[in-house]
């Protein structure tokens, strides 16, 4: 619980206190690979933006011309009857052209959009997920799983915000602001000075309230955190509140929170709610400004100033020492409207880009993660032995398996695997700074039962790990039929060991396909026959659909100790050489362990196997017992002679020391 | 449901209202500001056609203009920052009064309401679903008013202004509707579709990340891999095919803007020539293209309330699924206040959790317990013990037959009394964050440090205790996860003993204690609190070989009753349990 509150926590400061140079690099980051993947469909959208951006120019041009070249002429009288008809129809046509071209774009650019974007997502979402299982298992021991999830639902969620919305709004924004300004120079200097003061306004706004939402934001983050935590332990502790009668108490501390909270998401929300209204009023303000000046300057003719380029030689040249004409003042008013939207419309994403832009970084940084290092080259192959009783490789499974050791030399020798393990003074820490494991030496020859007992934290799993290369030892060697395990392939490795852990982990999927998990090319009938070594064939049977009874939510419609017999069934059907089993058994019953035992007996015939127990029932027919605590063997032998040494072993299975 | 949600509303009501009001009032601002901007835009027409020197009410008439504009844009931003605060204040408050109402709804839940839900699933209403809540609140007040009160503001000027033009609008906005309107359920059709998913596809991330150590334990990574690719893949097309359908939206609003611009423009044009800026002229032509564009807009606008709103609609189920369910557990009236003694009597009393259920979980059970009697409970998994001894506190009441505690049927107490007299130590135990003293004070609000001490004592919590540095003001971490196993099984019966209940309950509280602590507990019992009834349920025969009575319990029926040397002659049961146990020695 304490590690889903403190993910919970991290993730409401999602966002927050990013500081520029962390996202710094990460735009042209996700930009390449946009256009590495998508080259050809981003130019596309570019261009199609461009157009629109254009078009939505051409709308105020297409006013002032309207009025100024038709309008206007006709009622002065200018233009005759039959050319204004003309014009008007000239100047409607080529609007109809240009609003199609538009029209087009936009629908092309929306659809190609609509398939990038996603892909885009769906190419992250898939490396992430490669990375995910090429990643070791320390990986997983050091970062919460919220963690890792949190890249795949929250910051893949905002790159799809990002890529599918702000980035085009911000692209076209900037197009069209671009272009509107360029226009707005073009008509009038005066008007476009007036249009860069609210402009200035609007963003100074922005930035003022902006910053002051962000105390109230960052508290209202914080107290929802808290209330958050506190739902999340009383619902959890609800049972317990019941027994106790302390229903009022719960009710009063959450009050006392959820009020704190009231405050806070007001305060937060009035900022958010009131952005918005008071930039648009603004630019209401300075619409009205801009239509009053206007009209003053028009009416009292002063001189307008504006900008041309010339075709000539590309030099700006003031035209117009002419009066404001109705037109352009029209045409402005429009622009100033256009203008005034896109800084409200970037303002509001600007916190959004933010968030995306972190998320990026946060996945990109897990991309960069480590992957899971393998240098070995000794493989796990079939093998048969010939006439000679050489070993060789066999095509297909013949339940003898060899080591193919390939020589420097370029020679190749075949060691039948056996399941010999050797631990020659080994140390081992999860951090170098803390050694775990002292000095553990332990020798499992072939067909051998070893047993670790010892109290929570004494090492047993922590050697399991080391044998199956979890994790790499720091001093010492492991060997495995005489190879070191450092040589032999991490896959094949892992392939030759059946574990049984701890902890069950079953997967969405029907109970033949969780069993069938240990081997894909497993026939139904080998199922069967695993689920009857682990006992589990009668639970199963009795189950809605039987072998086809869908499992969800890991299984949350079994009993845990139905889970386990389950993970021993696939272990079985895995038929691997050697076999771990940790703590197999210990949330079953007494008494279905004992029929349990039955069928993990029959699966350990012939191999070597290592059993951590929790019960110490399941460990005295081995061949040798290692105590453990802290770290270092403290007593080994079998369960007789270490009853007779009378040690720590000897208390434990008098029940004078505690396990846990 | 939407009755159930807007009645928490209660104190929020005053600024619910106000915000759409001043919502509605910067609107119409917002509506009339082109109207009057068109004037100035006429008069200027007039002024330049006519060649005109200004004249004195000319002035007069620009200066009174140009002070309504600047009016009506200033009140337009005090109406709209009035409205966004009151909004704030209106959904915040909403959230808060709907926390609060589940809240106590929950805490008077019986334990078969907290079954059904699941805690998980409460914690998702409480939080998620309130905030979608919220949201849509907040949405609501604000642009669902706004909105349609633009289109009808900006129509009804349009009609002011020119009557025929603003049929142009009128004749586009059904299309625009309709498009828009079938656009939004195509998607969320399909949205609805990918999202769960989508959702299957993160819950199946979320199995591989704690399955991780079986993926590599069987080499299953280009597995894992494979069959991730397959279902992104899938959720990638339907999402595409979603996105592409909603993507249809930019495409047809333009579609509507562009064509209305055009045929303003274009019949506008004409009718200001042909009368001779009469009926109509340029600064109408602005207003109309202004207030046609508002329109249009409004309508997209709309359709994206209309999605937000019907997304919250889940989360509005939800909450007051919670909100209206009844808790299956009340109060008697007039109940009794006292319990006398520990004795407990079960008639004929049969359980199931739920009327459909096939199976009893307890059958025909028959007992009479005396107060003082130590009673310990054996059996395998699923055969109802925890059952059994739930429905003495009454956490679950009786489907037939009757329970009697101190002489008197559990229905007839006051709940607060009886569980108070009736402590039990769950089998699921939670400690909660806070110091070891917060924890035990769970027990007796007003206990001092000398009863607490005495209680930890009893429960063999204090020897440990005493070797934390800050030995009672230890903190406890959220869930208890900074104490071993057996420490917080330790903590959980002394918080339980400072109830001085009649009856004690230990369900499996003793699993991770060690065998002579175990015992050591149970002599502290027998000789400090003689008088209590203790019932000790238990996995481990050596915890329940002392007791005056055990029962063996077997798929919810009773298989034996009787002392341990009984029960090893009469039940083959109990006889395998022990065999068993005791080829193994005591550890467990």
């Amino acid at each position: 619980m304490p590690e889903a509150k403190k993910i919970q926590t991290r993730n409401s400061f999602r966002g927050m206190g990013i500081k520029s140079k962390d996202i710094k690099g990460i735009l042209p980051k996700i930009l390449k690979r946009l256009f590495k993947e998508y080259g050809l469909a981003m130019t596309i959208i570019l261009l199609c933006l461009v157009v629109s951006a254009v078009a939505g120019i051409t709308g105020p041009i297409f006013l002032q011309r309207i009025t100024d070249e038709v309008i206007e002429p006709t009622l002065k009288g200018q233009i005759a009857l039959v050319e204004w008809q003309a014009k008007l129809t000239s100047l409607i046509v080529l609007m109809v052209c240009i609003y199609s071209i538009c029209l087009l774009a936009t629908t092309v650019q929306t659809q190609i959009l609509a398939r990038v974007g996603q892909r885009f997502l769906n190419k992250i979402r898939k490396s992430l997920f490669n990375k995910m299982q090429s990643l070791p298992i320390s990986y997983f021991d050091s970062h919460p799983h919220g963690e890792v999830m949190s890249y795949y639902t929250n910051d893949v969620d905002a790159i799809r915000q990002f890529v599918t919305q702000s980035l085009i709004q911000f692209i076209s924004t900037f197009l069209s602001l671009t272009f509107i300004i360029c226009l707005m120079i073009h008509y009038s200097l005066w008007l476009t000075l007036l249009v860069f003061i609210g402009a200035t306004l609007m963003l100074l706004v922005t930035k003022k309230v902006g910053g002051g939402s962000t105390k109230y934001f960052i508290q209202n983050q914080k107290t929802t955190a808290k209330v958050e935590g506190y739902i999340e332990e009383m619902m959890h502790g609800q049972k317990v509140v019941k027994v106790f009668c302390y229903e009022d108490e719960s009710k009063l501390k959450f009050n006392e929170l959820n009020d704190e909270l009231c405050h806070a998401a007001t305060k937060a929300n009035q900022y958010g709610n009131t952005l918005m209204p008071i930039l648009h009023n603004i630019g209401n303000v300075f619409f009205v400004l801009l239509a009053i000046v206007g009209c003053f300057l028009a009416i009292n003719n002063v001189p307008n100033l504006g900008v041309l380029i010339t075709n000539r030689n590309n030099q700006f040249v003031f035209i117009g020492m002419n009066t404001l004409t109705i037109g352009i003042i029209v045409a402005f008013l429009n622009m100033s409207r256009q203008f005034s939207q896109s800084i409200g419309q970037v303002s509001q994403q600007v916190a959004m880009v933010a968030m995306a832009l972190a998320g990026a970084k946060r996945v990109f940084d897990f991309l960069d993660e480590k992957s899971e290092e393998d240098n070995g080259y000794v493989t796990l192959v079939y093998a048969i032995k010939d006439e000679n009783g050489n070993i060789v490789e066999s095509p297909t499974r013949t339940g003898i398996w060899a080591w193919k050791h390939p020589h420097s030399d370029g020679t190749l020798t075949y060691t039948e695997l056996k399941g010999d393990i050797v631990l020659d003074h080994v140390d081992f820490g999860y951090v170098p700074e803390k050694i775990v494991l002292h000095d553990v030496s332990i020798y499992a020859r072939p067909g051998q039962k070893i047993a670790f007992v010892g109290a929570t934290g004494a090492g047993k799993t922590t050697i399991t790990n080391l044998i199956n290369r979890f994790y790499d030892i720091q001093d010492g060697k492991i060997r495995y039929d005489g190879i070191n395990i450092n040589k032999i392939k991490k896959d094949d490795l892992r392939r030759s060991l059946g574990i049984v852990l701890q902890d069950t982990n079953l997967f969405t999927g029907t109970v033949m396909e969780n069993i069938r998990y240990g081997r894909l090319d497993a026939t139904d009938e080998e199922v069967y026959k695993a689920a009857k070594i682990a006992n589990a064939y009668d639970f199963i049977t009795r189950l809605p659909e039987g072998f086809n009874t869908m499992l969800t939510g890991d299984g949350a419609n079994l009993s845990q100790g139905q889970r386990q017999l389950l993970s021993i069934a696939r272990a079985a059907i895995a038929d691997a050489p050697v076999m771990i089993l940790d703590e197999a058994t210990s949330s079953i019953d007494t008494r279905t362990e004992a029929l349990v035992q039955k069928g993990t007996d029959q699966l350990m015939k012939g191999r070597t196997v290592f059993v951590i127990a929790h019960r110490l029932s399941t460990v005295q027919n081995s061949d040798a017992i290692m105590v453990l605590d802290h770290g270092r063997i403290i007593e080994r032998g079998t369960h007789e002679s270490l009853i007779e040494q009378k040690g720590v072993y000897y208390q434990l299975y008098t029940g004078a020391f505690e396990l846990e | 449901m939407l009755k159930t949600i807007l009645k928490r509303v209660r104190e929020y009501l005053t600024p619910s209202l106000l915000a759409p009001f001043f919502v509605g009032l910067e609107s119409l601002m917002e509506c009339i500001m082109p109207f009057v901007i068109s004037l100035l835009i006429n008069f200027l027409q007039n002024k330049s056609d006519e060649n005109e020197i200004l004249e004195k009410s000319d002035m007069n008439f620009l200066i009174f203009v140009s002070i309504a504009l600047v009016v009506c844009a200033i009140l337009s931003l005090i109406f709209g920052y009035l409205a966004g605060k009151y909004c704030a204040i209106a959904s915040c408050g909403l959230a808060k009064n709907l926390r609060h109402d589940l809240y106590y709804q929950v805490q008077d839940f019986s334990f078969e309401n907290i079954d059904k839900f699941s805690s998980s699933s409460l914690v998702t209403r409480l939080t998620t679903d309130v905030n979608n809540v919220q949201m849509a609140y907040n949405m609501g007040i604000r642009t669902a008013i706004r909105v349609p009160l633009m289109m009808i503001f900006s129509c009804i000027m349009t009609f002011i202004i020119n009557a025929k033009l603003a049929l142009i609008y009128i004749a586009l906005l059904p299309f625009l509707g309709v498009g828009l309107f079938t656009i939004v359920r195509l998607a969320m059709g399909k949205f609805n579709k990918v999202f769960t998913k989508y959702d299957l596809l993160n819950s199946s991330v979320q199995e591989n990340i704690n399955g991780i150590r079986v993926v590599k334990t069987y080499v299953r990574e280009d597995f894992e891999k494979q069959k991730f690719a397959k279902a992104s893949d899938e959720v990638c097309d339907n999402f595409v095919s979603a996105e592409k359908t909603v993507a249809w939206n930019s495409p047809i609003m333009q579609f509507s803007i562009y064509t209305a611009t055009i045929l303003v423009s274009l019949f506008a044009s004409r009718m200001i020539i042909n009368s001779n800026a009469v009926s109509l002229a340029v600064g109408d032509l602005t207003a109309l293209l202004q207030y046609g564009i508002q329109i249009l807009a409004s309508l997209m606008m709309l359709s994206m309330v209309f999605v937000i709103i019907s997304m919250s609609i889940p989360s509005m189920r939800r909450i007051s699924e919670v909100l209206n369910e009844k808790s299956t557990l009340t109060n008697p009236e007039n109940p009794v206040m006292e319990v006398k003694n520990g004795d407990i009597v079960f008639n004929n009393v049969s359980f199931k959790y739920s009327k459909n259920a096939e199976k009893y979980a307890l059958a025909n059970i028959n007992l009479n317990i005396k107060s003082g009697q130590t009673i310990g409970v054996i059996g395998g998994t699923g055969s109802s013990k925890t059952t059994f001894v739930n429905l003495i506190s009454r956490l679950y009441d009786t489907t037939e037959g009757e329970i009697l505690v101190g002489g008197v049927n559990v229905k007839d107490y006051d709940l607060t009394t009886l569980r108070n007299q009736v402590s039990v130590v769950l089998q699921k135990n939670v400690l909660f964050s806070g110091t070891i003293k917060d924890n035990l004070r769970w027990g007796d609000k007003e206990a001092t440090d000398e009863e607490m001490i005495q209680a930890c004592k009893l429960a063999c919590a204090d020897e440990f205790i005493q070797t934390f540095p800050d030995k009672y003001d230890t903190m406890i971490d959220q869930g208890g996860t900074n104490v071993s196993g057996g420490q917080k099984q330790r903590l959980c019966i002394a918080r339980a003993l400072l109830k001085h209940p009649k009856i004690l309950i230990l369900d499996d509280s003793t699993s991770a204690v060690d065998t002579r602590t175990d015992a050591a507990i149970r002599r502290a019992f027998r000789e400090n609190i003689p008088n209590i009834t203790k019932i000790i349920i238990s996995q481990r025969i050596s915890s329940v070989e002392d007791a005056d009575k055990i029962i063996v319990l077997d798929e919810g029926r009773i298989s034996g009753i009787g002392t341990h040397e009984e029960l090893l002659k009469t039940n083959d049961i109990y006889k395998e349990i022990y065999s068993i146990q005791n080829k193994i020695g005591g550890a467990h």
